[in-house]
């Protein structure tokens, strides 16, 4: 039974926690490269810098989560969801937009993208130093553990606050989309301008408005999966170019352009991982009086060891190029 | 005859403007100095013209030119480093070579399956057989491999190399280098040009994962050192002497590789490639297979960037996993190609020469002005810096680097010195 709550503990849970992140960051992904068509390189460091703002209000009012009884970082998501998609709003003004309109290729985007990248990277890395940082420097972090009523549990279930918060934010934020996408203006609109930006902007269609809704979109979910994982463990500089892979991947895996297969390649992606760090060997370890003698138990049985935890995502992204490249849902190839 | 002189004019000042850079700095710093920089100068100029290649000429994104660097220093490290005599007359040596000859049998099995005539027309069947093999291959392979590992790391150390001639562990790091770039271009160059970019930057962090963590294989953290020269070493006939033979090594190279892009430029094949890249729809209607030149481009330019980066590494004399980061290793070989001149090779030569002078002198350069920015915040408001002020101040070449690529992209996309569009 222990080692049914040990997977529980090691592969679902954390598998969901991080899909979740990996699904809203792969939901801007997918729609910057449904409407604008590119591969938005600097969505990890929107998701960082979204994460310091939210670091820099909690440092700033440390005592406003207790009044809501809500970890601080959190009460201050809004803030800096709003703070980071007007920053995405005013990079795309300024450093994309000029490119479009020169109508360079989709691969001069991408490099622009690379080179907004390393700036925001440097300039949270100047402000930010590169250290890690916890949010949970002035409260304490609630970690709830579910006993199970089984006789032969002795372990228990753990969930953290941030956990259950992340999950019940992408909840909301999935029915958001979906609200936005399918009963708005601005979602018909930009639904039309994915299938086909020409006939859209004959059909009198405001291409500026729609970016702009994209951007602010993809910028404050970016800006809440960064703080919510941040808050779920630690705040690194580094954190984006870690999650640009797996992110990238979600939204090739669920079809470019297609903000539900996002969802799904965020958790596929998310539990593809947890499933292959596991150690599978724990499952064994009940029957190791009963096993042959030649059948050795090894102590490690985990498909993938650790440290090559990035190999996972990448693995699932050629998988599907070779044998899918539009994705699970159809997306856009070209 | 006027018009070609000013055509040639500006080129002329920027050369100048480089010769003057460059005796700037061995006059400040010594020609030990200089002549190091000057080197590595060279390799990075390798590295881009592979990079100018597969951009300039073909308008390939490869956003893991770290991945190919690394991989081909590390076979360079394994071809040429003094062999490991306590590894060969372990156990372990023979144990490994079990390994390896299990994997040879997995994949002998996986690819009988794969062509095996009975299944062709099953394709399900197939597909589900090969995954079985793969995925038993995969498991049987680490589970074996794991003590092995074990044993050498704590036993040998790591296992050595073959203590070949330095130019053939350059020669191999690039065909290395080129046989990954086939396997990532066989996959994504049929798609969308950004599954390129995506799928490179993954390798190049993939390797350079495996070459951290393998410990048996690369020492991992704990570095490979002195890795032997082509020339002789500074140990033997001094730093001048020695880095100028180098150089002059690298030189060569360079000499060679240029003249020969020189002529595949304007060559019929480096048209048709262009063709390609400015047009594919029409180039792919005149019969031209246009993944398939791609593939050529993609390999040739991988080739050329893991000649490069071996040559940058021995050069280094010190094999440091950690040691590769995107910034320096792809982003700053991107900004020489595209500040140069994308898809010329003399614009390449030139913009490695300047943005490589800049990001040298850019360290002292920002450390200074962040001295300045620090005193005056003392005195003015009495402000007193983080701890790792000097880290984070560093930091502000990384925001330099991309400014500089989207500014270049937006003002100057052709760079400094444009390709010359030839009417015929």
């Amino acid at each position: 039974m222990n080692e049914i709550i040990f997977f529980i503990n090691k592969v679902l849970i954390s598998g969901a926690a991080i899909g979740s992140v990996y699904a809203m960051g792969a939901i801007g992904v997918t729609l910057i490269f449904g409407i604008l068509r590119f591969a938005h390189f600097a969505h990890g460091d929107m998701m960082t810098l979204g994460a310091f703002f939210a670091f820099a209000l909690t440092v700033m009012f440390p005592q406003a989560g207790q009044a809501i009884g809500l970890p601080t970082g959190f009460v201050m998501l809004p803030v800096a969801m709003l703070l980071t998609a007007i920053i995405a709003v005013l990079l795309d003004k300024t450093f994309y937009l000029p490119l479009r309109n020169n109508n360079v290729s989709p691969v001069v985007m991408v490099m622009a993208s690379i080179g907004v990248t390393l700036m925001l990277q440097g300039l949270i890395r100047l402000f930010g130093g590169i250290e890690a940082r916890y949010f949970f420097f002035a409260e304490r972090k609630d970690i709830f553990r579910i006993a199970l009523p089984f006789e032969d549990a002795s372990r228990k279930i753990v969930i953290t606050e941030p956990q259950i918060l992340l999950f019940l934010f992408t909840l909301f934020s999935v029915f958001a989309i979906h609200y936005i996408l399918n009963k708005t203006k601005f979602g018909k609109a930009m639904r039309a301008v994915s299938d086909n930006p020409d006939l859209a902007r004959v059909s009198g269609i405001n291409i500026q408005k729609v970016t702009i809704v994209t951007w602010l979109i993809a910028g404050s979910l970016a800006a809440a999966a960064g703080t919510l994982l941040s808050l779920d463990v630690s705040l690194k500089p580094d954190l984006s170019f870690n999650l640009l892979l797996p992110i990238f991947a979600a939204a090739i895996v669920g079809g470019v352009g297609h903000p539900y297969g996002a969802i799904v390649g965020g958790y596929v992606v998310g539990f593809a991982e947890t499933l292959s760090i596991f150690n599978w060997a724990i499952f064994l370890r009940p029957f190791r009086d009963s096993l042959p003698e030649w059948f050795e138990l090894s102590s490690n049985l985990a498909l993938v060891p650790t440290e090559y935890k990035i190999t996972v995502p990448f693995f699932i992204l050629v998988v599907i190029l070779i044998w899918r490249p539009t994705g699970l849902f159809k997306g856009k190839v070209i | 005859m006027n018009t070609l002189l000013t055509g040639y004019k500006k080129e002329a000042l920027i050369v100048s403007f480089c010769g003057v850079l460059i005796a700037l700095v061995f006059a400040n710093f010594g020609s030990a100095f200089g002549l190091r920089m000057l080197t590595e100068i060279a390799c990075f100029t390798i590295i881009a013209l592979g990079l100018t290649i597969q951009w300039g000429f073909a308008g390939l994104f490869n956003a893991g030119i770290m991945g190919f660097i690394a991989l081909a220093a590390f076979v360079s490290m394994l071809v040429s480093y003094p062999v490991n005599e306590a590894f060969w007359q372990s156990d372990f040596s023979s144990q490994l070579g079990w390994v390896f000859a299990k994997l040879l049998l997995g994949v002998a099995i996986i690819w009988g399956i794969n062509s095996l005539p009975t299944l062709r027309n099953r394709i399900k069947l197939r597909r589900l057989l090969v995954v079985i093999a793969i995925a038993i291959t995969y498991l049987v392979f680490m589970q074996n491999l794991a003590p092995v590992a074990r044993g050498i790391e704590t036993g040998a150390g790591f296992i050595g190399g073959f203590g070949l001639p330095v130019w053939m562990g350059w020669i191999a790091g690039g065909i290395v280098a080129g046989i990954l770039a086939w396997f990532v271009g066989h996959i994504c160059l049929g798609l969308r040009s950004d599954y390129l970019a995506i799928a490179t930057l993954g390798i190049a962090e993939i390797i350079k994962a495996v070459l951290k963590n393998a410990d048996w294989l690369t020492r991992g953290t704990l570095t490979v050192s002195p890795l032997p020269w082509p020339v002789e070493t500074p140990g033997e006939i001094g730093f001048i002497a020695s880095r100028a033979q180098y150089l002059s090594v690298t030189i060569v190279i360079i000499a060679v590789i240029f003249w020969l892009l020189q002529r595949a430029y304007s060559a019929p094949w480096g048209r048709m490639i262009r063709a390609i890249r400015d047009n594919e729809l029409s180039s792919a209607a005149m019969g031209k297979d246009v993944n398939g030149r791609r593939l050529e481009v993609f390999i040739l330019g991988s080739v050329l960037m893991g000649v490069g980066g071996a040559a940058l590494v021995t050069f280094n004399s010190i094999f440091d996993p950690s040691g590769f980061l995107p910034l320096h290793h792809t982003f700053l070989i991107w900004v020489m190609v595209i500040l140069g001149g994308a898809g010329n090779n003399t614009g390449t030569l030139i913009g490695t020469v300047i943005v490589y002078i800049v990001w040298v002198m850019s360290e002292p350069a920002t450390l200074w002005v962040f001295e300045g920015i620090k005193h005056l915040g003392l005195e003015w408001f009495a402000w007193q810096v983080p701890n790792d002020f000097d880290s984070r101040a560093l930091q502000m070449r990384v925001f330099l680097i991309g400014l500089t690529i989207t500014l270049v992209l937006r003002f100057a996309p052709s760079g400094l010195i444009p390709e010359k569009i030839r009417e015929h």
